[in-house]
């Protein structure tokens, strides 16, 4: 790693810095399943009651327009806001959402477990039975193995996965 | 003489400050709000029913879920959402103080509950009667 590190170095000076700088701040930090939260109104209503906050960066600006227009049939239920709140959220929903191909490669999809990058990261390892076990019931219930979830941290030390 | 021309100002003016609160801030103001409400919507009102709280809180209303589906049978223990799995906080006053403790998220909640349960708003009959049962609820 060291050699690697500094024959890269030498050869394209600063990139090696470039990319350690971008692993100690935060956009980089997402890459390694931690996603920040920087609303309280996005926390306080769309994370403390029925669901986590999802992390806003996992679906595209589009995705989030959508779901905040329709928060009165919001999945079966009624999780309408005041009109105060709801600009709000949709203003960081707009500035949080994702950008990366990962996030959009499927057009706007309301669900973040349609993503092409959730069901790579969740299908492939993931027996069924994980799913119907009563403890996780939902891909929504993000809690039920990220233990962390709640502070978007889905990294791999907090991950339990229920038996 | 001037003394005694000050004071019923002054009186007048700390009963404006020790007067009910204005805004309902606990189990008890809002009862008091839902049972103004539903007697002014129902000249017939004879009062609030803990017991049919109760059955409203435990009925399916002609839907899927009732109050119970997510509270569970028992509203002083932590509830579980019926779609996400999602602990809910028990909503017993008794066993969580930040219940019917704030107008506007009593407003949001009756609002969006009740049109999961009843695909309607519920009456302040109805609120009240749940209520009424609620706050006889111990932990």
């Amino acid at each position: 790693m060291n050699m690697i590190g500094s024959r890269v170095n030498r050869a394209f000076p600063g990139l090696f810095a470039a990319a350690a700088l971008a692993l100690a701040t935060g956009p980089a930090r997402a890459d390694g399943h931690v996603y920040p939260l920087t609303s309280e109104p996005y926390k306080a209503e769309c994370g403390a009651s029925c669901h986590v906050a999802y992390p806003p960066q996992l679906l595209p600006a589009a995705s989030w327009r959508k779901l905040m227009s329709g928060l009165d049939k919001h999945f079966g239920t009624d999780a309408s806001l005041d009109a105060k709140t709801a600009r709000e959220i949709g203003d960081y929903l707009d500035a949080a959402a994702g950008t990366k191909k990962k996030v959009s490669a499927d057009g706007a999809p309301l669900r973040i477990s349609e993503t092409r990058w959730f069901r790579h990261e969740h299908g492939e390892e993931l027996p069924a039975s994980v799913w119907s076990n009563p403890k996780v019931k939902s891909p929504a219930n993000c809690e039920a193995c990220h233990t962390q979830a709640a502070q978007g941290d889905y990294g791999e030390r907090s991950l339990r996965v229920p038996r | 003489m001037r003394f005694r021309s000050i004071v019923p100002a002054v009186a007048a003016s700390l009963a404006l400050l020790t007067a009910p609160a204005l805004r309902a801030e606990t189990p008890a103001d809002f009862l008091k709000e839902f049972e103004s409400a539903a007697r002014a919507a129902d000249p017939g009102f004879k009062g609030l029913s803990s017991q049919r709280g109760e059955q409203f809180f435990k009925a399916t209303h002609g839907g899927e879920w009732s109050c119970a589906s997510c509270h569970t049978q028992n509203p002083a223990a932590t509830g579980k959402h019926a779609k996400t799995g999602k602990e809910v906080a028990p909503l017993a006053p008794a066993a969580n103080a930040e219940r019917f403790a704030s107008p506007a998220k009593v407003e949001k909640w009756f609002k969006r509950n009740c049109n999961d349960v009843l695909g309607r708003v519920c009456s302040p009959q109805e609120k009240g009667d749940l209520l009424a049962w609620l706050v006889t609820v111990k932990k």
